[in-house]
C-alpha cells in the first residue's frame, strides 16, 4: 500500500522545476521589496565610503554619535510624533467608533452621502485641507502647537478607522449585549466584557493605521506646526536635502524602527483569514 | 419612538462627523475663500478668480502649472498602473500554499509601514548615480564613472518617484488582494478546473473578475494619495517640471503673504481634478465589472 502511495505522490519532473521557479520568485519578490531597506544599514555605519565601494571599507558609529548628541534634536522630535501619534490614535478610536457601529449595523436615510463624506478626506488631497486650515488656525492660536498638529492629523486617518471598524461591526450580533443587559450587566460592564473583545481586532487594525499615518503625516505637520512642531518626518526631510548620508540614514532606521515593531506585534491581526483589511475591497 | 430610538443614530455619527465637517469640509471651504482672494488680514476682501486666470493662462505661471500637471498626471497613473499590476501578480505568487510562506509574507507587508519620506530616501540610496546599484555595475565592470549610471533620480520624467510610490504601494494592495483571495478559497477555481478551464481561464473568467473590486478600490486610494502627494516628488524630483504640490507649497510658504492666493488656487485646482478622475475611474471600472 505503502510504496503504492509513494509512487502516485512523486512530483512529477515538471510539478519540481514549477515549484523551484515559485520559490525563485518569491525569492527576487522579497529581495526587491528588501533592497531599499538594507540601504540604509550599508549608509548608517558608513564613513567616507568612496565610489565604487559596494560595502563601506570604514564602520563608523558617527551619525548614531550625533543622534545621541547634547545638541541633537531626535530626542525631542521622538517625544512630539509619539505624543501625537498616541493622541491620534486613542481620541480617533473613541470618536469614530459610534460611527462605524451605526454604519455597521444600522440602515438609515443618508448613509450614502455619509459614507461618501467620511471616505472623501483618502480623497481630496491633505495640502488643500492643510492650507486652508493654517490661516483660521493661527487666528485660534492652534498654529505651531502639538494639539492643532493633532486636530488636522484627524483628518486623514479618520476615513481609516471608521472604514475598518464599520467592517467589523457589519459581522457583529448586537444581541449578545441585550443579553448581557438583561443578566444585569451595566452599560460599561456590557461594553468591557461582551462589545470589546468582539470588536478587539478591528480595533488593533483601526489602530495600527490612525499610529502609522499620523507618525508618518509630514505636510500636514509642517504645514501647521509652522516649523515650530518638530516631528521625526520634519526633522528627517530637513536632513535628507543635506549631503550626510550617514546621518539622513540612522535618522531613518530610528523613525522606521518602532513601526516595524508594532507591525510584528499586530502582524496577525492584518492577514488571514480573520483579517480586518478586507473591508477595504468593498469601498 | 423615543428620545433615544429617534436621535441614537445622529447622536452615534456626531462625533466623526463634526471632526469631518470642521476640519476637513472647514478647511476646504476657507481655502477656497482665500484661493479667490479673501485675506482680510492683509485687508483683501474682493472676490475674484483672477489667482486662477493667473495660474492657467499667464505668462509668468502658465508653463510652471502644465509641465506640472502633466508630469503630475503621467508618475500618478504610471505608478498607480504598474502598481496594481505587480501588486496582483505577487499578492497570486503568494497565495499559494509553500514552506516559508507565512515568513515571505511577513516580509512582503514590512514596508507598509515604512514612511513615503523613509521610501524616497531608499530609492536615492539604492538608484542615484553614486547609489548602490551604480556601485554594483562598477564592482561587475559595466561601469567605470558615476556619470556612467542614468539618470533616473532626480530626472526630468519622474522615474525616481514613480519607483519610490511602487515599492511602497505594491504590498499595500497586495495586503488588499490578499485578503480577498484568502477569503474566497479555492473552491471556484476548483469548479472551473472539473468543468475543464484551463489555467489562463481560470484566471480570467474566476479570479480576475473576483478580486477586481478590492484592486480597483485599493488604486483609487493609491491614485488619489500620489496625486496629492508632497513628500516624494518634493525628494525626488526636479526644479523643472515641479509638481502641481511642490509649486503649491512654495507659493504658500512665499513671505508675501499675497503669493498664498495662488498656492491655495493651485491647491483646489489639484482637488478638483482628482475629483473628477477618481469619478471618472470608479464610473469606468464598475461599467467594466459589469460587462464581466
Amino acid at each position: 500500500m505503502s510504496t503504492v502511495a509513494s509512487v502516485y505522490s512523486r512530483p512529477t519532473a515538471s510539478k519540481r522545476l514549477a515549484r523551484a521557479l515559485h520559490y525563485c520568485a518569491v525569492a527576487l519578490l522579497i529581495f526587491l521589496l528588501l533592497t531599499p531597506l538594507i540601504a540604509f544599514f550599508f549608509n548608517a555605519f558608513s564613513f567616507r565610503w568612496f565610489y565604487p565601494q559596494l560595502f563601506p571599507q570604514e564602520i563608523s558609529l558617527r551619525a548614531w554619535e550625533s543622534i545621541v548628541a547634547a545638541n541633537s534634536k531626535v530626542p525631542e522630535a521622538l517625544f512630539n510624533s509619539t505624543v501625537l501619534a498616541v493622541g491620534v490614535t486613542l481620541s480617533s478610536v473613541i470618536i469614530g467608533l459610534p460611527a462605524a457601529r451605526a454604519l455597521g449595523l444600522y440602515s438609515f436615510r443618508g448613509k450614502r452621502v455619509v459614507e461618501f463624506l467620511i471616505i472623501s478626506p483618502t480623497i481630496v488631497p491633505g495640502i488643500a485641507v492643510a492650507m486652508g486650515l493654517n490661516i483660521n488656525f493661527i487666528r485660534w492660536g492652534l498654529s505651531g502647537n502639538l494639539l492643532g498638529v493633532g486636530l488636522v492629523h484627524l483628518v486623514p486617518v479618520m476615513p481609516y478607522v471608521v472604514l475598518t471598524l464599520s467592517g467589523v461591526f457589519s459581522n457583529y450580533n448586537p444581541e449578545y449585549e441585550q443579553q448581557a443587559r438583561s443578566l444585569g450587566a451595566g452599560v460599561l460592564a456590557t461594553f468591557w466584557h461582551v462589545t470589546l473583545p468582539a470588536i478587539f481586532p478591528g480595533i488593533v487594525v483601526a489602530s495600527l493605521f490612525a499610529y502609522l499615518i499620523s507618525w508618518s503625516q509630514y505636510i500636514l505637520t509642517f504645514l501647521v506646526g509652522a516649523g515650530q512642531v518638530i516631528t521625526m518626518p520634519v526633522l528627517l526631510f530637513s536632513t535628507a536635502s543635506g549631503s550626510n548620508n550617514a546621518l539622513t540614514a540612522a535618522m531613518s532606521l530610528v523613525f522606521v524602527a518602532p513601526s516595524i515593531l508594532i507591525l510584528i506585534l499586530t502582524a496577525r491581526y492584518l492577514s488571514g483569514k480573520s483579517s480586518a483589511i478586507g473591508g477595504f475591497g468593498q469601498l | 419612538m423615543g428620545f433615544w430610538e429617534r436621535w441614537r443614530i445622529p447622536i452615534m455619527l456626531a462625533p466623526t462627523m463634526s471632526v469631518i465637517i470642521l476640519l476637513f469640509i472647514g478647511g476646504l471651504a476657507y481655502g477656497t475663500l482665500v484661493s479667490l482672494g479673501w485675506q482680510p488680514i492683509i485687508g483683501r476682501t474682493e472676490i475674484s478668480l483672477r489667482a486662477y486666470q493667473n495660474i492657467i493662462f499667464s505668462e509668468q505661471y502658465a508653463g510652471v502649472f502644465w509641465q506640472g500637471l502633466l508630469l503630475t498626471i503621467w508618475f500618478s497613473f504610471a505608478s498607480t498602473f504598474l502598481g496594481a499590476v505587480l501588486a496582483l501578480a505577487t499578492a497570486l505568487l503568494l497565495r499559494r500554499s509553500f514552506f516559508g510562506k507565512r515568513l515571505a509574507t511577513f516580509l512582503y507587508q514590512l514596508n507598509l509601514p515604512v514612511p513615503h519620506v523613509v521610501a524616497a530616501i531608499g530609492i536615492l540610496f539604492l538608484f542615484s548615480q553614486s547609489g548602490l546599484i551604480s556601485r554594483t555595475g562598477a564592482q561587475l565592470g559595466i561601469l567605470n564613472y558615476p556619470s556612467d549610471f542614468p539618470v533616473v533620480v532626480k530626472d526630468k520624467f519622474g522615474i525616481g518617484i514613480i519607483l519610490s510610490f511602487v515599492w511602497k504601494e505594491v504590498p499595500f494592495v497586495g495586503v488588499i488582494v490578499l485578503a480577498v483571495l484568502q477569503s474566497l478559497g479555492v473552491d471556484y477555481e476548483d469548479l472551473a478546473r472539473s468543468l475543464g478551464a484551463n489555467r489562463w481561464q481560470r484566471f480570467r473568467y474566476v479570479i480576475l473578475p473576483l478580486v477586481m473590486p478590492g484592486l480597483l478600490s485599493g488604486s483609487i486610494l493609491v491614485f488619489a494619495f500620489t496625486f496629492g502627494s508632497y513628500e516624494v516628488p518634493a525628494i525626488l524630483g526636479v526644479r523643472f517640471p515641479r509638481t502641481l504640490t511642490v509649486t503649491a507649497v512654495r507659493f504658500f510658504r512665499n513671505p508675501d503673504l499675497n503669493a498664498r492666493t495662488e498656492g491655495m488656487a493651485i491647491s483646489i485646482i489639484i482637488s478638483i481634478i482628482v475629483f473628477f478622475l477618481v469619478l471618472g475611474y470608479m464610473w469606468l471600472s464598475r461599467r467594466a465589472i459589469r460587462k464581466d
